[in-house]
């Protein structure tokens, strides 16, 4: 058994095995490293199979000959712990290792060195490397789609609204942000159906959303200063008079029509698209999706069998379908179900679909937080002489909800990545554009480098999103 | 409805559908009926959606796995595949397989093949086919095997529950699948040869295969992402059922005596799959809906094939959304059937 063991380090001459590891690992990552950095190969002189696998045989011993439970060394401990637990594990650390080394120069040439920055058209792409002018010439047209380039400041100002909107939110003290979660959750979904329920009438869209932004915008500023026993009456009442101050007299269609407000030019929907369009749409989604998947969620929980058949037999048939074939109803199907002279824009058809597909994955998940609740919590809201909504207001749904954060996170991430899926009833969002822009005559042959760029942007949104959702799980738990 | 001049009816199905569809696993072309067109895109769609599943079961397992590893590298390299691949749309990806990866494939004539039979190309994958002489004797010798596997899974736990013996039932299982198709070739006139592609030149610039079998690129790039995407979901599941068996668990089934095999095989994977199960059904039900993204890289599934255009050629909008979408649904009530039969199976049988 000594035998077998000769090449492990021992107690008496721990250094020069020490020594001689270290120095044969450190030569086989050199030799990697030089050979894909600086394109040099020490090993050509030996036959092509041996030459190719030289690196891994001399790291593989030079790690077995520094494998050692303790030595007291803190960076030969660390190494040995994290790496070279054992030979197997020693063996496909060396194998991560190398191919990092490996991918490094030509991603870095890919990316950065061969690549071109400068430049507006295709003549300016002549290296191997990624064409970014091609981005860049497009940008405008990823992001915003085809709106008009004089209008996009429209695009920009709801939305640096809606981030104040978040700012507010996320700076408010603890007492204001029940309010503004009551507001997020409950009241600003019923104002933007009305904004989006003006796309029916074809009149200028846009207007609505940014009225809506900014009625709610104005109404948050000011509910600062409303003591807050009328808080609750504020904000049900207030956003709902400021916009129909904006829309009825401040920006009112007929006086625009008439001449004497200066107008804005109306941009149809199918104009839209981009990235902006990305946004919009999983804005109004995930603010419509979650009411609709509460109330099925309790719909399905409930004693009442009518109420509870309707809610299951709602939930599974979303949940059985692909989203794919529920948009293609929505742009095939459901026009022909309306009357003859009603024409509904598809932004809204759109909308409402991907709303009520992921309200039904939003009641499954919420369902879940329900379950998990121990009986004695309804019961003891009961005996206090709770209500039904009484009783879920203020015991059930905060208890459940904060148990489902991830889950609710989870199915907000999934409907942000199934926005792309909108292409099929031709509305071009980020990634729609990117196919569009591959098929220019004049930009040809570019089609990685968009979507390597869609990817990043899209990895950015979800990464981030799930990263908050991950706060917020761990700002909200409580022992139980 | 009626106002449209539309009218309602299924009678359609019957009728020529006169058009092609690139890649079928049956017979079809365009003097045969739109049920036939049917059947097509359904059998494509279960075709990559079973690729997908298999892919994406092993991809996520052994990812799963990996991140648990104590090894850091393997850990983080496991952790980054999985917040890359599912943070980005997975129509997304299917594009950049299709469009910018595999358009990057030689063209026919420049494909250098892999171990001399296998031909990767822009064309798509040209694999060996077989060619079998008598394949229903095969096939029954194959059902024989398993169902003797069945019996002999059975035997065996009665034998343990009334004698404490344990039986090798794997070696057997792997002895009968091997010993009877073998046997099927020895005495039941079952033949196989196997068919190589060959190059052939179709005009001057113009090449492909002949013989073997086609896998096109549409198959291979939506394969490719749903597997990847959906193996970041299993290996999430895997990893939370594996966490979830206590390590109290373990150390009480090391300290009576049971060898680090028999731990993992006997305590910890029968208490992580119960974990692990119910949300990889869900995994595997996404997979098989996600499966309908064929449509926007003209893979011929069922989306693409009947809602897309058999749609187009009757106009038949409510009739055909209809059946596409119940059609779905069957099949995933069918997958969440089965899976919950299984669950109940392994669950914990309270008293």
């Amino acid at each position: 058994m000594n035998k077998l063991n000769f090449l492990s380090p021992d107690k008496n001459n721990l250094y020069a095995y020490l020594y001689s590891g270290i120095s044969l690992f450190s030569l086989s990552i050199l030799i990697v490293f030089l050979n894909s950095f600086f394109s040099l190969d020490f090993t050509s002189f030996l036959p092509g199979i041996i030459s190719y696998f030289l690196p891994l045989f001399i790291g593989f011993i030079g790690l077995h000959l520094i494998r050692i439970e303790y030595s007291g060394i803190k960076f030969l401990d660390i190494v040995n712990k994290n790496i070279n637990t054992n030979k197997f594990n020693a063996l496909l650390s060396l194998l991560i290792i190398f191919a990092v080394i490996k991918s490094i120069p030509p991603l870095l040439s890919w990316f950065i060195i061969d690549a071109n920055f400068a430049g507006d058209s295709k003549d300016a792409c002549s290296g191997s490397g990624a064409c970014w002018a091609y981005i860049k010439t497009w940008f405008n047209r990823f992001m915003y789609g085809m709106y008009p380039n004089a209008e996009q400041w429209r695009i920009n100002l709801s939305f640096i609204a809606l981030a104040f909107l978040g700012g507010v939110g996320f700076f408010a003290s603890e007492k204001f942000k029940k309010y503004l979660t009551l507001y997020y959750v409950v009241v600003y979904p019923i104002i933007a159906f009305l904004f989006i329920f003006f796309f029916i009438s074809g009149g200028p869209i846009f207007f609505d959303f940014s009225y809506g932004i900014i009625a709610a915008v104005i109404s948050i500023v000011i509910g600062f200063f409303i003591p807050s026993k009328f808080k609750m009456y504020y904000f049900l009442i207030i956003p709902i008079t400021i916009y129909i101050l904006l829309k009825y007299v401040f920006f009112y269609e007929e006086l625009i029509e008439l001449g004497k407000i200066q107008a804005f030019e109306w941009v149809e929907t199918g104009a839209w698209g981009g990235l902006s369009l990305t946004f919009i749409v999983s804005f109004f989604c995930l603010i419509f999706c979650f009411p609709i998947g509460l109330f099925l969620s309790l719909g399905r929980r409930s004693d009442l069998p009518i109420i509870k058949y309707i809610s299951i037999g709602f939930i599974e048939f979303w949940r059985g379908v692909p989203l794919i074939t529920v948009l293609f109803m929505s742009s095939v199907m459901f026009p022909m179900f309306l009357p003859e002279d009603m024409f509904i824009d598809k932004l809204v058809r759109v909308i409402i679909a991907i709303s009520l597909f992921e309200a039904a994955y939003v009641a499954e998940v919420i369902r879940g937080g329900l379950q998990a609740l121990p009986r004695g919590q309804y019961d003891a809201a009961k005996s206090l002489g709770m209500g039904y909504w009484k009783m879920h207001i203020f015991v059930i749904l905060p208890q459940a909800l904060k148990l489902v954060i991830p889950g609710i996170a989870n199915t907000f991430l999934a409907l942000v990545k199934d926005t792309p899926l909108i292409f099929v009833v031709g509305l071009l969002e980020i990634v729609g554009m990117l196919n569009l822009a591959k098929t220019n005559p004049e930009w040809l042959g570019f089609a990685m480098e968009g979507y390597v760029f869609a990817s990043i942007v899209f990895f950015i949104i979800c990464y981030a999103m799930s990263k908050y959702s991950y706060n917020l799980e761990q700002k909200y738990k409580t022992e139980r | 409805m009626e106002n449209r001049g539309i009218t309602f009816g299924y009678g359609f199905l019957s009728q020529e559908s006169s058009f092609d569809v690139q890649f079928s696993l049956i017979e079809y072309d365009g003097s045969h009926s739109y049920f036939r067109a049917y059947l097509v895109g359904l059998l494509n769609t279960i075709l990559v959606s079973v690729i997908g599943i298999v892919f994406a079961t092993i991809i996520g397992v052994i990812v799963g796995i990996a991140r648990l590893s104590n090894n850091y590298l393997i850990e983080r390299t496991a952790a980054i595949y999985v917040e890359f691949f599912r943070n980005i749309p997975l129509l997304l990806q299917i594009f950049f397989w299709y469009f910018a990866a595999l358009r990057a494939l030689p063209l026919p004539e420049k494909a250098e093949p892999m171990f001399g039979v296998f031909f990767l190309t822009i064309k798509g994958f040209f694999v060996p086919a077989f060619v079998w002489n008598n394949l229903d004797i095969f096939i029954y010798s194959l059902i024989a095997a398993i169902i003797a596997i069945v019996f002999v899974r059975i035997y065996a736990k009665k034998k343990q529950e009334n004698q404490g013996i344990q039986t090798p039932v794997l070696s057997i299982s792997i002895g009968l699948l091997i010993i009877l198709p073998l046997l099927s070739f020895l005495l039941g006139g079952v033949d196989a040869s196997v068919e190589i592609p060959v190059i052939k030149q179709l005009s001057q610039t113009s090449f492909t295969y002949e013989g073997g079998l086609k896998l096109p690129p549409e198959l291979i790039s939506l394969a490719l992402a749903l597997s990847l995407y959906t193996a970041t979901f299993i290996a999430e599941c895997v990893r939370a059922g594996v966490q979830g068996v206590s390590k109290g668990q373990k150390e009480a089934a090391a300290s009576i005596g049971l060898t680090p095999n028999q731990v993992l095989k006997l305590v910890v994977m029968p208490q992580a799959l119960r974990i692990i199960i119910p949300p990889t059904t869900n995994q595997y039900l996404n997979l098989t809906k996600n499966s309908s993204l064929a449509a926007a890289i003209a893979y011929p599934d069922l989306v693409l094939v009947f809602a897309g255009t058999a749609l187009m050629q009757t106009g038949r909008a409510i009739e055909i959304v209809s059946i596409t979408m119940l059609t779905y649904l069957t099949l995933s009530i069918t997958i969440s059937i089965f899976m919950n039969w299984y669950n109940k199976k392994i669950a914990i049988k309270e008293k």
